[in-house]
């Protein structure tokens, strides 16, 4: 929540929200990441939110083609990409059309004078433009005329007209960069880099950046330029990295402190792609991928690696799970270690490809048929989906099961600072290999602790032994439909489930640890429950809040918490999974439920209200 | 994988413990036991053999083999298989299969293995028809046969397996008749010999539901007649008197009887399994009268698995970090004191 309002005069500020919005084509995620880049370099802390709409390259000027990229920086730690939008910088009309609702009165909005044109206006369903109708009287709008200014500061370079053009957006990042008083020297670096050996596109994209940043400054609409100092942070050495990125290092990660190398078996789909190309492009690790033909040969391939004891996973979205159903049952009825990695996005059925959601809850606990329990666990920010990639296969390998990590497209596209980790501090991760004599041991002989069968590998001299679909005889693993085997199989396979709750952290409480209000959450919405439980908190509400890692199964101490509380409302980017979830584990207890579907994080005031109408008892 | 020379293994060390639950008569016992026989032939531990299979009575395959193996879902064997070869090049995998898991459930696994050419054996047991679930139809079925689910005839055309094979850029294909051991077993030893993607057709006689259904071409009595058994570099010549061969007449086969209208043992075709082109072999694996058995293509080049193997260990050599931790602390970093 931005609780400090900007001086139109500038000065410093705690945190602000700074929004580039423009076509699809005019490299918005790339003008926003390099601001958040170079804010987080300046010490401030950051969070992003991309926000892209499905087609690649929608037709110029349409609203269902505007391409956004938000970032929150702050002096202190920032939790969410923010609510409201301090400055706005809208390429075209479209993009000031459908950003605007965001962007309270009094804010800041930077708009390309030279797109405003018929054309364009039309295109964005304005039948006035607003730029002369008044409508935007309360906002500080500073009125440049982008594309010309570009091209003017780059027209002896020698480039056609398409191409000078492409440079606005790093004139209007310049302008962002005098506002906020950034260095131009990462980005600078970053252009030599990007264009390296192309001269002509290095001198015009850092010559637009200058002019920019000069034009700013000289036109003075902006008396003075805000000043944010850097954030206090945990000391240590950082990095900006996104969910999907993250996810892949900690499977890296994992696969080290395992001794496993990685086998991922995946078919391309977004919001999840991403995780696919970082492993394969880190291929020198030793991290085997394969691009499969579809969803189900992704799983499939991967329970082919297990079996021949790879850290086997596949990443996907929704839609993928579905498909992956069948094969993730014969992954629990083969006790066989698997990861999959489900990057939620809006359902059902293609739905909002590129927007969030938390609508797989449900389809990861209980979407197969059969009694088919596996380990569920979620991120809650882009940083953590490295801790909880690590986890998912820690867990896989320790517990012989599939692992469902639950993920979601804003934290997987967006970044933030991770306070880096150095391999010798993760834990070491304990397979759980043959320990039995070629006497004692069966295909089905569990560990007495943990209930997990012993992973035997193709290539073991002495053990050669057959796994697959068909229900097993306990113990020795041959086929076998008698009724009491059948009954016997399916609980001890729920309490191998159960039994990972001895081997997951306990759950921690932020802020009150009993009082009114407990705040029920899971994965990706952390920064925005964080943000407003805590903000709650700090005016002196009893309000804390309980945030899901790990959701099957949970961790032992739920119970205990949720007796030292009142009144519980669960938080969640869905219909209320994770209520229907809680009634059924915890149903002696009453939970509110505060659902959102729009393909949208939370914002941090909706949450606000919520929770102080419940607290007031109105 | 140690170069010590494999101890002589026999047709019992391949048995499993599991009793054998085929329907008596069927052709699948025939299979089993050529396989078992052609197994310690073929030179390796038993340790690295891992067969798969999807789901149907072929798929129990596995279960009777006291090697590695995954009894899978409904036609993902072939995908499953390339998960086990990936993660271990060094296995031998085979993928036993039927005509409904490999080609109507499963298509899609089944042409993107034979397209990328991973060192993998199918054995598909083609008996026309879907067994296990009691007599429907299958993508082999032909046209007017009689089932559960066409009881007024089949009017879907099925695939030729080999036609489909070759269609996906296959590099082997082979066809055995179902009652003839010896011959299979011959067979496996050859294909898995072969570096990529065997496609080994079956032609297996279901007792109960598809019963006869290869009688013509099997049959003791007519097989000479109708089948032409081919090798590489021989010539094209069958019949119970070897009088009969295959020339090319125009672009189509032509069956001629040797010693009638000027022909001689000289005008036969020489089969070439290594022929590059597929268009002679395509006309082979259609031919109806006589049905051509034996390996009808063999084209040996790189496999996918080998490839992958150089690609993982060439890109290694050129990675830019000795260790993750250097990856980690890589490029834009920065210092919160």
């Amino acid at each position: 929540m931005t609780e400090k309002k900007l001086k139109l005069t500038g000065g410093t500020v705690d945190s602000v929200v700074i929004r580039f919005v423009g076509d699809s084509g005019d490299g918005m995620q790339l003008t926003g990441t390099q601001f958040s880049d170079t804010s987080a370099m300046m010490g401030n802390d950051i969070a992003t939110f991309p926000n892209y709409p499905s087609e690649i390259r929608a037709p110029q000027g349409s609203i269902y083609g505007v391409s956004g990229f938000q970032v929150q920086i702050g002096h202190a730690t920032v939790h969410t990409p923010g609510d409201e939008v301090d400055v706005l910088v809208a390429m075209n009309p479209a993009a000031l059309k459908t950003n605007l609702s965001s962007v309270p009165v009094g804010k800041t909005i930077i708009v390309d004078t030279d797109s405003f044109n018929k054309k364009n206006l039309q295109k964005a369903e304005y039948d006035e433009n607003p730029l002369l109708t008044g409508e935007l009287n309360n906002f500080v709008v500073i009125e440049a005329p982008i594309t010309t200014l570009t091209r003017e500061s780059i027209a002896d370079i020698g480039l056609d007209n398409k191409a000078m053009t492409r440079s606005k957006n790093m004139f209007a990042l310049g302008m962002v960069f005098w506002m906020f008083s950034r260095p131009l020297k990462y980005t600078e670096t970053f252009i030599d880099k990007k264009f390296a050996g192309k001269t002509q596109l290095i001198e015009a994209n850092k010559r637009a950046l200058r002019a920019g940043f000069n034009f700013a400054e000289t036109i003075e609409l902006i008396s003075s330029a805000y000043t944010i100092l850097p954030a206090k942070m945990d000391p240590g050495i950082y990095r900006i990295i996104s969910g999907n990125t993250a996810t892949a290092w900690g499977f890296l990660a994992a696969s080290e402190k395992s001794g496993r190398p990685i086998f991922l078996g995946s078919y391309p789909i977004t919001p999840a792609t991403e995780i696919l190309q970082e492993l394969t492009a880190k291929k020198y690790f030793g991290a085997k991928t394969f691009q499969a033909e579809d969803e189900i040969a992704g799983i499939s391939t991967a329970i082919g690696a297990s079996f021949s004891g790879h850290l086997a996973i596949t990443t996907t979205s929704g839609p993928g799970l579905a498909l992956k159903g069948e094969a993730i049952g014969l992954a629990v009825m083969t006790e066989l270690p698997i990861v999959i990695v489900d990057v939620q996005r809006a359902g059902p059925s293609t739905g909002l490809p590129t927007k969030p959601e938390q609508s797989d809850l449900l389809q990861a606990m209980y979407g197969r048929h059969g009694e088919s329990p596996v380990i569920v666990v979620a991120a809650k920010s882009p940083a953590d989906c490295f801790n909880m990639a690590f986890e998912a296969s820690r867990l896989a390998m320790e517990h012989m099961t599939p692992v469902i990590l639950l993920t979601d497209g804003y934290i997987a596209n967006g970044s933030e600072p991770w306070k880096i980790k150095k391999t010798e501090d993760l834990p070491i991760i304990y397979p759980n290999d043959l320990k039995s004599s070629r006497e004692e041991w069966m295909p089905y002989k569990r560990d007495p602790e943990t209930l997990a069968r012993e992973w035997v590998l193709p290539g073991t001299p002495g053990f050669e032994h057959r796994v697959g679909g068909l229900e097993k005889k306990d113990g020795t693993g041959d086929v076998n439909q008698s009724p009491e085997n059948h009954q016997l199989m399916v609980k001890l396979r729920a309490e191998k489930i159960c039994r990972v709750k001895n081997n997951i952290p306990l759950m921690q409480v932020d802020g009150a640890q009993e009082g009114d209000l407990l705040v029920i959450g899971w994965g990706g919405t952390y920064g925005s429950l964080f943000t407003a439980v805590n903000h709650l908190f700090e005016s002196g509400q009893k309000i804390g809040l309980m945030h899901f890692s790990y959701l099957n199964p949970m961790p032992k101490n739920t119970e205990e918490i949720l007796k030292k509380f009142k009144k519980f409302i669960i938080c969640e980017l869905n219909m209320g999974q994770l209520h229907t979830v809680m009634n059924s584990k915890f149903p002696e207890y009453d939970y509110f439920k505060f659902n959102k579907v729009q393909g949208l994080p939370f914002t941090v005031l909706e949450l606000t209200q919520k929770f102080e109408q419940i607290l007031n008892n109105q | 994988m140690s170069e010590q020379t494999n101890p002589v293994l026999t047709f019992k060390d391949f048995q499993s413990d599991q009793e054998v639950r085929w329907c008596p008569g069927c052709d699948d016992y025939i299979i089993l036991r050529a396989m078992l026989k052609a197994l310690p032939e073929m030179g390796r531990k038993k340790e690295d053999f891992v067969f798969v299979s999807g789901i149907g009575c072929s798929s129990r395959f596995p279960y009777y083999v006291g090697t590695y193996g995954i009894h899978g879902i409904h036609g993902r064997a072939a995908a499953i298989a390339t998960g086990v070869k990936l993660a271990n090049p060094e296995l031998s995998v085979w993928v036993m299969t039927g005509d409904g898991d490999a080609m109507a459930i499963g298509g899609n696994h089944f042409i993107h293995l034979i397209r990328r050419n991973i060192n993998i054996k199918i054995v598909m047991f083609n008996n026309e028809i879907y067994g296990l679930t009691k007599g429907q139809f299958s993508p082999t079925s032909l046209i007017g046969q009689k089932t559960y689910t066409s009881p007024y005839g089949n009017i879907q055309p099925p695939f030729n397996p080999g036609q489909l094979t070759i269609g996906s850029s296959g590099k082997y294909f082979a066809r055995v008749p179902g009652n003839d051991p010896k011959m299979m077993e011959e067979l496996f030893v050859k294909a898995e010999k072969f570096k990529g993607t065997a496609s080994i057709e079956v032609l297996q006689n279901c007792v109960i539901f598809n019963d006869g259904a290869f009688e013509e071409i099997t049959n003791k009595e007519t097989e000479s007649e109708n089948q032409i058994r081919i090798e590489h570099g021989k010539k094209m010549i069958f019949g119970k008197n070897k009088d009969k061969g295959l020339i090319l007449k125009g672009f189509k086969l032509e069956v001629v009887n040797i010693g009638e209208n000027g022909i001689t043992e000289d005008d036969i075709l020489v089969h070439d399994a290594h022929e590059a082109d597929p268009t002679l072999h395509l006309m082979l694996v259609r031919l109806q009268n006589p049905v051509v058995m034996g390996e009808i293509r063999r084209i040996e080049e790189t496999s996918y698995d080998e490839v992958y193997v150089e690609r993982m260990e060439s890109v290694a050599k050129k990675s830019p970090f000795k260790n993750l931790d250097e990856m980690f602390f890589s490029g834009d970093t920065y210092v919160v004191e």
